[in-house]
């Protein structure tokens, strides 16, 4: 169950991609950090992902958790996103004997669930074919 | 002087063919494709909705107007399929573009006119000098009941315009808006599908809104139907904008660039406004278009604008709509089609 105050938390990544970057090792955060693990250092500068890159694996979900059922079966996959950040997601608007690693992808926004027939409406990001 | 500095407009790539809806109802399908020139219609996926389409459109209208989204003073969705009935979907537009929080935002419903209605507000507020930049989307899927002649035409798609002062794609020229109270097509609250007065939604209603509001933006702007290059009129079928222009006296060949209604459908809020987007798409500097609404109830939006040189370098900074239209389709049969629109009935 998603609590309406847990997804709207998480809006700024799942919406616009929202990530940061530790300003002394240079290493980028999704979702974004307060403190880098690596060094400790607190200041953290905010960065947007990039919006296209390459699936490096994926895998068709047939027997999906209960939120998604009536999407099954469906595609997940990880991508390596132009500025080298991975990240997992769904990827549609392709049929599954058409997709290939190393495929160019970009996001959509698109409704990743609805919790029921009463509950929120949760957006987010899904990946097509480029 | 206020314009439009960006448009984008955005198509599910899921499509179904008359004959396919016509087969499941025993319907004859060559005299809808004949009598409604309708061929097939967009449908959208399970995770696709009219917030969805909009965020789409709007990305594109953001590419092709080459601004900073924090100075988009208002955001406006309309559309007569809001996923919420309580809850805005333009927070979820505006929040996906990075436009907020400074920024006025509203959902605006008025059946297939809801669209041009968020392009007048957003264009008057621009030309207020209330706002730097306003956005409005035009974006629906809508439903049609099994087996009723709106389910061979109700479909999906969204369209996004950026109003603004400088570097104008094409000059805002004249508006004009044409209303009566007109019972000609309605949903109740709860109801799943709407309903609509069969022929009643013609002549007292579709043609004399779109006669009454040409008619009054040309007399406004001094012009004449020989005057526009093109003219885009709301496509609920193919037939209508060809006799409503006629009646007019625009000529085929002025129509013929907007009219997508015979791949696409009907897309309520988006369908005038998308028929704009692939408008400008072809467009030349110094062109002149119409664009005359209309949404049952009833009424209709008109605006005259002059496309500029700026079309040719924001053209193809994004996809164009025919191609959207016309390429990357996947057909659906009639079961698939009725799981993605929820007309199958499960166990809880
Ligand atoms: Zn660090």
């Amino acid at each position: 169950m998603t609590t309406p105050s847990r997804y709207w938390r998480e809006i700024p990544q799942r919406y616009r991609l929202e990530a940061n970057k530790c300003k002394n090792c240079e290493i980028t955060f999704f979702p974004p950090r307060l403190i880098c693990p690596q060094c400790k250092n607190r200041e953290l500068e905010p960065i947007k992902l990039a919006e296209t890159g390459k699936i490096l694996t994926y895998t068709v979900i047939r027997v999906p958790p209960h939120q998604f059922v009536d999407q099954a079966p469906y595609a997940v996959g990880i991508i390596e996103l132009d500025d080298g950040v991975k990240i997992t997601a769904q990827v549609v608007d392709c049929d599954f004997e058409d997709l290939k690693i190393g495929q160019r992808v970009r996001i959509e926004f698109r409704k990743i669930f609805q919790e029921g027939e009463s509950g929120i409406l949760c957006y987010g990001y899904k990946f097509v074919p480029e | 002087m206020e314009g439009i500095i960006g448009y984008g407009a955005y198509i599910p790539r899921n499509r179904i063919k008359v004959e396919e809806i016509a087969k499941v109802w025993g319907a004859d399908a060559p005299s809808y494709k004949r009598g409604l020139m309708l061929e097939e219609k967009s449908v959208p996926s399970p995770d696709q909705d009219t917030i969805t389409m909009s965020v789409e459109a709007a990305k594109y209208a953001l590419k092709r107007a080459l601004i900073d989204p924090l100075e988009i003073g208002a955001v406006y969705v309309g559309s007569e399929s809001h996923p919420y009935a309580v809850k805005p979907s333009g927070t979820v537009l505006a929040e996906a573009l990075g436009a907020t929080p400074e920024v006025h935002t509203a959902d605006f419903e008025f059946a297939c006119k809801a669209g041009t209605e968020g392009m007048y507000v957003a264009l008057s507020l621009v030309k207020a000098g209330e706002i730097k930049y306003g956005l409005a989307v035009g974006a629906d899927t809508s439903q049609g009941a099994p087996g009723d002649a709106l389910e061979y035409s109700a479909a999906a798609g969204a369209a996004a315009f950026i109003f603004g002062r400088e570097n104008l794609i094409a000059k805002a020229v004249e508006s004009y808006s044409y209303m009566t109270d007109t019972p000609d097509f309605w949903r109740r609250e709860y109801q799943y599908y709407p309903q609509h007065g069969g022929r009643f939604t013609g002549d007292p209603s579709y043609f004399k809104h779109i006669i009454g509001a040409a008619k009054g933006i040309m007399n406004k702007a001094g012009m004449k139907p020989s005057d526009f290059n093109y003219v885009i009129f709301h496509q609920p079928n193919g037939k209508f904008p060809f006799r409503v222009g006629k009646m007019l006296g625009f000529e085929k060949r002025q129509i013929e660039p907007g009219w997508l209604v015979n791949k696409l459908g009907n897309t309520y809020s988006g369908s005038s406004p998308m028929g704009l987007t692939a408008t400008l798409d072809i467009s030349e500097p110094g062109e002149k278009i119409l664009i005359v609404s209309y949404g049952s109830g009833a009424g209709s939006d008109a605006f005259v604008f002059e496309v500029t040189k700026r079309i040719d370098e924001a053209r193809d900074l994004a996809p164009r709509t025919r191609d959207l239209l016309d390429n990357n389709k996947n057909y659906l049969e009639y079961g698939v089609y009725a799981k993605f629109r929820q007309k199958i009935r499960k166990a809880d």
